[in-house]
């Protein structure tokens, strides 16, 4: 395939959505490869080179399992964000997680929500249905929505209740009556502690199955009837298309634009119906093969039609940046202070707000948290020893030393960039205040890489470089 | 107080023979013991606190907490944040209270968070808070040098954010507050150059953040809530140590903080109001306390009452919860006093109902 624009912006949409963005080498090579050969190479992360966690953990085993260090969670998933060669699995992690949010806040330790999100990277593109058994049995899950509260004499319908409203359904699909026969057939569904690992601290939990605390009576769940346990009212849950357009519009709002927020999906329709349908269509046609579903995404009109349609959530805005200045690949202190950074603008992964997961799109922008977006950014980015950025150096230097070719080059080099000729004037008289100057000048104001510099730290500063 | 600040130990019931029985390894010794009364008496390492209350400043409200304490860290401070002991909440409570106060946002200071991210307690849907981890360095685009770059660049920013370019309101909302955050910044930057003081806040980071408070309360900017928050309370061992170093370190920040808005004639309109997430285990564990329940909570300033509000809980084996102090006070009632009587604003609304005020705020 030869390097075209279209090309091009193509396939930076699609790493940016698939992915967390890649640079331009990246990117030359993929267009090579072709866009549908890419999506291939993405859904099967299992031929790459996994991260070498163990590295990780040489360097901080302290941060395995970290009990209830506040940030310390999901250093180790950041450090996997930031290296992986598959990004396409950790993004679907950070989908599932802001589907399946569950959250430090009260689950108090951090090692079980870690093995959700290990779960997440090992099934994520496989049925949903594995998904949901898993997250059923997983003790995190379970503690998080008081699922171990749930008896055969007494139920707790919190589990039973957020499985059909935000996991599957969706409100106005079922019956407080569902609610409850589904709250019943998950009763006996507990955690037990595991043996501790050390003589001290926190015990293991782990699923188990307590035949004698469940249920076993008849229920009668979205009309059909039997002495139904959590597996077959899972099946039944399944079999129902709402549940493929709910999920379908989860995949929508993560991939393709950003939705309304979940609450109002009952009485706000989505923005593009007619995509959700043929999403929901694949996904049941495909038993709910997430996989499948995703191929058919990445490669739909409506897809590659939805350039910048969605903000940038934090996880995105600071390891797109990380991949991008490079420099990160070592586990270091640093990778702690970027974890945190994630936090500071307002997505503390492994501790989302509520079950509701965070409120996304243009809900994550506020004052504070936009300076800290484009504080980080632009400080890496205008750190010229990092590769990354001498990378775009090295590119800058073939581009004739004028304002406007400067300017036309950087926005092609961070996104390509799409903005409007009002700010990319602003953008040229600013280079122009320079003066002239030139790629071998010395001096500060006449030096073409530091009116380049500048002008990139201008850019990543943009309300257009908040979308991705 | 983040980590769950141990009540038995800062307000100590030193009167109470029990209170030897439980605290063998930990328990302050009676001759250190400040004095308030023939009952109770402040951890040693509070004496500026105490000075303070023989003044008259400072109430002391005892028992302090909510019903089925999870012994949580996270969502303890969540229901502290979001006034939502049974569910989980979205918006904080003091983003009601700001929304009370500036309903057109005409002031985007009104509140200021210090600290590296926002409080839980002020987040809400539009509502304008600037976030200062330090304010010598607070501002957009700080990582850029020299000064000269800086100022070039945000002017350009300022154009390139300006409502003439962009369409649609998304564009108009991300416009909008950028130019918002450049404006906190702006004026919030001006208030360290106007201050000048002759008092001298000591090096640690609890004095840093409240000397930054004071220089923002005295540039007169119109903020209404400041929040901070000094983090190590968790002290399941070694607490004798750590828990005197913390306390040591509030008090001082304290004493010199409301020093110097006297010294500016500006200590008249402040309350501070302090709270931690749980009080701890009422027997120690041999060089700690554990996660426990009830709590105290101090309110300091010229506008409170001093005294003591509420009853100390019973440390009597039978009244405890598994092991811990039973609350007597919902935090709500303590916040509703702060919201009506303080700050004049319907507290019904901010707190999610009706709660009978303790009177520690002076009419």
């Amino acid at each position: 395939m030869t390097i075209t624009e279209t090309n091009l912006n193509l396939m930076a949409h699609l790493m940016r959505r698939a992915g967390f963005g890649a640079d331009r080498d990246e990117l030359e090579r993929r267009v090579a490869n072709g866009y549908e050969a890419t999506v291939n190479e993405l859904l099967h992360p299992e031929q790459q080179i996994p991260v070498d966690y163990y590295e990780f953990l040489r360097y901080f085993p302290n941060w395995w399992k970290p009990g209830t260090m506040g940030g310390r969670g999901h250093a180790g998933w950041v450090w996997r964000m930031i290296n992986t060669r598959a990004p396409l699995q950790e993004k679907l992690c950070l989908f599932y997680h802001q589907i399946f949010a569950t959250g430090v806040s009260k689950v108090d330790h951090y090692d079980e929500i870690e093995d959700m999100i290990d779960m997440f990277r090992e099934n994520g593109l496989g049925h949903y249905k594995t998904i949901l058994m898993e997250v059923a049995k997983n003790p995190a899950m379970i503690y998080w929505l008081d699922n171990h509260e749930n008896h055969a004499t007494s139920i707790n319908e919190n589990w039973g209740r957020e499985l059909l409203e935000l996991f599957t359904m969706g409100i106005g699909n079922y019956t407080e009556t569902d609610v409850q026969e589904c709250s019943r057939a998950f009763t006996g569904w507990t955690l037990t502690h595991k043996l501790p690992r050390f003589h001290m601290g926190r015990w293991d939990w782990e699923f188990e199955y307590r035949p004698d605390d469940h249920d076993n009576g008849e229920k009668t769940f979205l009309g059909q009837t039997g002495n139904f346990n959590g597996e077959e009212i899972i099946d039944i849950i399944l079999a129902q298309p709402a549940t493929a357009t709910f999920i379908a519009r989860h995949l929508f709002s993560f991939f393709v634009e950003d939705e309304p927020q979940v609450p109002s999906w009952s009485v706000t329709p989505p923005n593009n119906p007619e995509a959700v349908d043929a999403i929901a269509n694949v996904l049941f046609e495909s038993d709910y093969h997430i996989g499948t579903t995703l191929k058919f995404i990445l490669n739909a009109d409506f897809f590659k039609e939805s350039l910048f349609a969605k903000v940038k959530n934090p996880t995105e805005v600071v390891i797109g940046t990380l991949r991008l200045v490079g420099n990160t690949e070592r586990p270091s202190p640093e990778t702690m202070d970027w974890a945190i950074d994630i936090t500071n603008m307002g997505q503390d992964l492994l501790n989302p707000p509520s079950v509701e997961g965070w409120h996304t799109g243009i809900e994550w922008i506020n004052s504070g948290t936009l300076m800290k977006r484009t504080n980080f950014t632009a400080e890496l980015m205008g750190d010229l020893t990092r590769p990354g950025v001498k990378n775009i150096m090295g590119r800058l230097k073939s581009v004739e030393a004028s304002p406007d070719a400067i300017v036309t080059a950087c926005l092609n080099l961070m996104g390509p960039l799409d903005v409007e000729d009002d700010i990319k004037k602003e953008l040229i008289e600013h280079a122009e205040t320079f003066g002239p100057f030139d790629w071998d000048n010395d001096s500060d104001n006449e030096n073409a890489a530091a009116v380049a510099s500048e002008i990139i730290q201008l850019i990543v500063a943009l309300r257009e470089y908040q979308f991705a | 107080m983040t980590g769950g600040n141990d009540y038995l130990n800062t307000v100590v019931p030193h009167s109470d023979p029990l209170y030897r029985d439980y605290r063998p390894s930990v328990g302050v010794l009676d001759e250190d013991v400040l004095r308030l009364d023939d009952q109770v008496g402040f951890h040693p390492a509070m004496a500026p606190i105490q000075k303070m209350y023989q003044d008259g400043d400072v109430a002391i409200i005892h028992g302090v907490g909510y019903e089925n304490s999870p012994r949580s860290h996270f969502r303890s401070m969540d229901i502290w944040h979001t006034c939502e002991p049974d569910t989980l909440g979205t918006e904080g409570w003091l983003a009601r209270v700001i929304r009370d106060i500036d309903p057109h946002k005409e002031n985007v200071i009104t509140a200021v968070s210090m600290g590296p991210a926002l409080f839980r307690a002020l987040v809400g849907p539009g509502i304008p808070v600037a976030t200062v981890e330090n304010i010598d360095s607070y501002g957009m685009l700080t990582g850029l040098t020299p000064e000269e770059k800086l100022s070039r660049v945000l002017s350009r920013y300022r154009r390139m954010y300006s409502p003439a370019i962009g369409t649609g309101p998304v564009m108009d909302y991300l416009g909008q507050t950028g130019l918002d955050a450049l404006e906190g910044a702006d004026i919030l930057s001006a208030a360290p150059a106007n201050y000048s003081s002759s008092i001298e806040y000591a090096d640690t980071s609890v004095a840093k953040k409240l000397k930054g408070i004071a220089q923002i309360h005295l540039a007169g900017l119109g903020s209404r809530i400041f929040y901070l928050d000094h983090s190590g309370f968790d002290t399941h061992a070694d607490q004798v140590v750590t828990h005197a170093r913390l306390w040591e370190e509030v008090s001082t920040a304290i004493r010199d903080f409301f020093d110097d808005l006297e010294s500016h004639d500006a200590a008249d309109n402040v309350v501070m109001f302090l709270f931690s997430e749980f009080g701890r285990r009422v027997h120690d564990n041999g060089g700690g306390t554990d996660h426990g329940a009830g709590g105290v909570c101090l309110a300091i300033g010229k506008g409170v009452k001093g005294g003591q509000y509420g009853e100390y809980p019973s440390t009597r084996p039978s009244d405890l919860d598994q092991g811990d102090l039973i609350p007597a006070t919902d935090f709500r009632s303590v916040y509703s006093t702060l919201v009506e009587d303080w700050m004049g604003l319907d507290a019904v609304s901010v707190v999610g109902g009706n709660f009978e005020k303790p009177e520690f705020i002076l009419k």
